[in-house]
């Protein structure tokens, strides 16, 4: 008996070398007749990861498809003066907890990382899997002022915000946030209308999009006249996406189509929506590499600031573009405009060991994903 | 942005979390964006928070679909 | 570069980086060029040491004493040693609690025992408080040698094997030290690597024991040591299914937890479906699998390349920083 090497996960057909291949074959009856290679833009880091953990990329080019990476990475799009906003609280004041996902611990600002810097006495750092940990932390530990350090899109947004909801209702008076939220239609938006890339297509991402549904991608379809499909996470799903899209491509109608409907909703989930509502407003934002993007970030209401880390601890966020004055291009890689392999640094200076930006740091950086996993040259 | 797994609800709390499976290993989820949860859902969950619940006849179209697939090649 | 940084102890390139242009050089020797888990001496022994610094000191499945002798006990095995002889040395904390000082030499003792080694020499010393994590543990050892590994004698076709499922120390170190709200029931697979030690006489070329870098680092460091390719398949790795839940669960990627009770085998093509059969015929290495073979159609020399589950290809490199939980 043959020892269970492989993972039985429900559905498990999503990952066999099967699958792939008739998806693969189904994309290349498409491209054959198109002007190839087509430029795809996927936008989630998440897929960005999927695609080389997978080693599509390559078989992808071979059917004539090659995936550009787009700015859908929180590490990679958080300008360095929020980490450095935090180091200062943490380094400078006692009794301070801090609480972040992992990724955002190891992004380099000159004043260190999350990671490297020696906290005052009392406080320290915690890396959480859910936001929900540092509310109870706040609990257990009523003398420390917890801050939740949260970057994320819409898929991770309602789950934060819902901390704010659960400490108001509590009455918790040493929990806050220091929010990051970003939002994927602007940025979209601005990607297009920046016209820089010649991008034939998108797959949008299929979390998100299980949060805000279908429609803020019509805008896409309809004023730019550019195809898209929303794809879930599995190899599968991705290259059932991009099916999608090449057949949007040949049939010259463009639309957002939903090729994750066994978790995406074309509503969306509304609740998730209420809560980013009640308690969230739009603001400007500015994005590491697309610069400042007009109502393309959330933040607390004002009858919400109090759970704001930026008006309790009277934090200076820097304004304008917070780039290091280094030959880092992650701007341009993060807009899809050029490769990883093209960035001076990379593979030089630039390594995940000593990364000199974010996209070399976070675990779905195009930097770091190209330096990890494209190594291979394609060799059947 | 959208790292999450398809898990079995298997347990509810009446604070609004609840147990959920996935392959063996159980992780504590919030389901205060999922209203109407039951056990025995199947859930996609992010962050520790369930954010959508999986539509099972439309997995097993999909599934179906790459049988399809096969059949046209 | 003027200050250490943590990153040099990781065990990733950086590390590497150091011992190559600090340490090498500066004590430069054949022995120590063979850079082998072990020292070969020319007395027919060999020796090795390992500091042992893990945080926390009790996680599951073990704790920092039974850590201290297996580690050093499966460096000689892999190396071609029998293992027969310790030294301890204790660097303490100032403050650190008497009672799990004692639970830690009492795990000591047991693992020496159940591994027929004797602690023969040691040496202890405290350290003002805040100077130490509670308690810092080297080991050195020394065995007769049995078997030499033999990496100039691998060739393409022949087959790389692990003795078992993969991943679960690392996992179990990082659920204990984060707490995270997960239930996953994976404890350390620290374990000793005594059964390998007759199939040193059945042909094996080559051992290595997995530890700090996982599975991957190990493969990419093969794949350098013998200037070949070598493909492995995805699907073939043996993972406990706990294990991958909770990866994919946090954003961990298994092929670079650590293990500790976990071998990697380079054996000629002919002969290893047979230890294999020998292998699972253990406890030990019920669940040791073949997961690829040294190549010399594809790939270029020096790459650990793996096929995925999904037909693609990708190249493993020894691993750079720290694994951390992802939302991405």
């Amino acid at each position: 008996m043959s020892p269970p090497a492989t993972i039985h996960l429900p559905f498990s057909n999503w990952r066999t070398k099967e699958t792939a291949d008739r998806l693969l074959k189904a994309i290349e009856a498409e491209t054959r007749n198109l002007p190839t290679p087509l430029k795809l833009m996927e936008v989630c880091g998440t897929h960005t990861m999927t695609l080389h953990r997978s080693g599509l990329k390559p078989r992808l080019r071979q059917v004539g498809i090659d995936m550009i990476s787009g700015p859908g990475c929180p590490v990679c799009i958080t300008p360095d003066y929020y980490h450095e906003a935090i180091i200062d609280l943490l380094v400078g004041r006692g009794d301070i907890l801090v609480c972040t996902f992992g990724d955002m611990t190891r992004v380099p600002t000159r004043k260190g990382s999350l990671q490297t810097v020696v906290p005052a006495p009392g406080s320290r750092l915690k890396i959480v899997y859910s936001p929900e940990e540092a509310v109870a932390e706040a609990h257990n530990q009523p003398e420390k002022q917890v801050i939740f350090f949260g970057a994320g899109f819409e898929t991770t947004i309602p789950g934060i915000t819902f901390t704010v909801k659960k400490a108001a209702e509590e009455k918790l008076k040493n929990y806050c946030l220091l929010t990051a939220f970003w939002l994927i239609p602007p940025a979209l938006k601005a990607i297009i209308e920046g016209g820089e890339l010649a991008i034939n297509g998108f797959i949008y991402p299929g979390h998100v999009s299980a949060i805000i549904g279908e429609k803020p991608y019509a805008l896409v379809a309809e004023t730019y006249h550019l195809p898209g499909a929303i794809a879930g996470f599995e190899p599968a799903d991705i290259l059932l996406g991009i099916l999608s899209v090449v057949k949007q491509i040949r049939s010259g109608q463009p639309l957002v189509a939903n090729e994750y409907r066994r978790v995406v909703k074309p509503e969306g989930n509304v609740e998730a929506q209420a809560i980013m509502e009640r308690y969230l407003i739009k603001t400007a934002a500015d994005w590491r590499g697309l610069g400042p993007i007009p109502d393309s970030g959330l933040k607390l209401r004002p009858e919400y600031s109090s759970f704001d880390a930026v008006r309790r601890f009277s934090l200076k966020l820097g304004s304008g573009s917070s780039a290091r004055k280094t030959a880092c291009r992650c701007g341009e890689v993060l807009k899809g405009l050029i490769a990883p392999t093209d960035c001076p640094l990379f593979g030089r200076q630039c390594r995940p060991d000593s990364p000199q930006g974010p996209c070399m740091v976070s675990y779905e950086g195009a930097c770091l994903i190209e330096y990890k996993f494209s190594g291979v040259k394609s060799y059947d | 942005m959208c790292l999450a797994i398809p898990g079995k609800v298997i347990s509810l709390n009446d604070n609004g979390t609840g147990q959920v499976d996935y392959l063996g290993s159980q992780v504590l989820a919030n389901f205060s964006l999922l209203p109407d949860i039951k056990v025995g859902d199947w859930v996609i969950v992010h962050a520790g928070f369930a954010i959508s619940r999986l539509d099972q006849k439309e997995a097993r179209r999909t599934l179906k679909l790459f049988q399809e697939l096969e059949k046209q090649s | 570069m003027t200050k250490i940084s943590l990153e040099m102890g990781s065990g990733g390139r950086l590390m590497r980086d150091f011992i190559a242009s600090r340490i090498v050089p500066r004590f430069k020797n054949p022995i120590l060029g063979e850079l082998h888990d072990a020292a070969h001496l020319p007395w027919g022994i060999a020796l090795t040491t390992d500091s042992y610094t893990v945080d926390p000191l009790f996680f599951p499945g073990g704790n920092i004493g039974t850590l201290c002798i297996n580690g050093t006990v499966n460096d000689l095995v892999v190396s071609g040693a029998r293992p027969a002889y310790l030294s301890l040395a204790l660097i303490i904390e100032e403050g650190f609690e008497l009672e799990e000082l004692e639970k830690i030499l009492e795990s000591i003792k047991k693992t020496a025992r159940a591994t027929s080694v004797e602690i023969v020499t040691g040496d202890t010393k405290v350290v003002p408080q805040g100077q130490g994590g509670k308690i810092y543990i080297n080991t050195a050892g020394v065995g007769r040698l049995l078997g030499r590994p033999q990496p100039a004698k691998i060739r393409p076709g022949d087959k790389i094997l692990v003795t078992g499922q993969v991943g679960e120390h690392g996992l179990a170190i990082l659920l204990s030290r984060n707490k995270f709200p997960l239930k996953a029931g994976v404890k350390s697979d620290c374990a000793p690597l005594l059964f390998l030690l007759p199939f040193w006489q059945e042909g094996v070329l080559w051992m290595r024991d997995i530890t700090r870098g996982g599975l991957a680092t190990v493969l990419a460091e093969l794949a350098q040591t013998i200037s070949l390719p070598l493909l492995v398949e995805e699907a073939k790795i043996p993972y406990s299914t706990r294990l991958q839940g909770t990866v994919e669960i946090l954003g961990i990627d298994p092929l670079y937890l650590a293990c500790e009770g976990r071998a990697l085998l380079v054996v000629p093509a002919r002969k290893a479906d047979e230890i294999l059969k020998k292998l699972r015929s253990h406890p030990e290495g019920k669940k040791a699998a073949i997961i690829g073979e040294v190549e010399d159609k594809i790939g270029r020399p020096g790459e650990a390349l793996l096929e995925t589950l999904t037909g693609g290809l990708r190249l493993l490199e020894p691993l750079t920083s720290e694994l951390l939980p992802r939302i991405c």
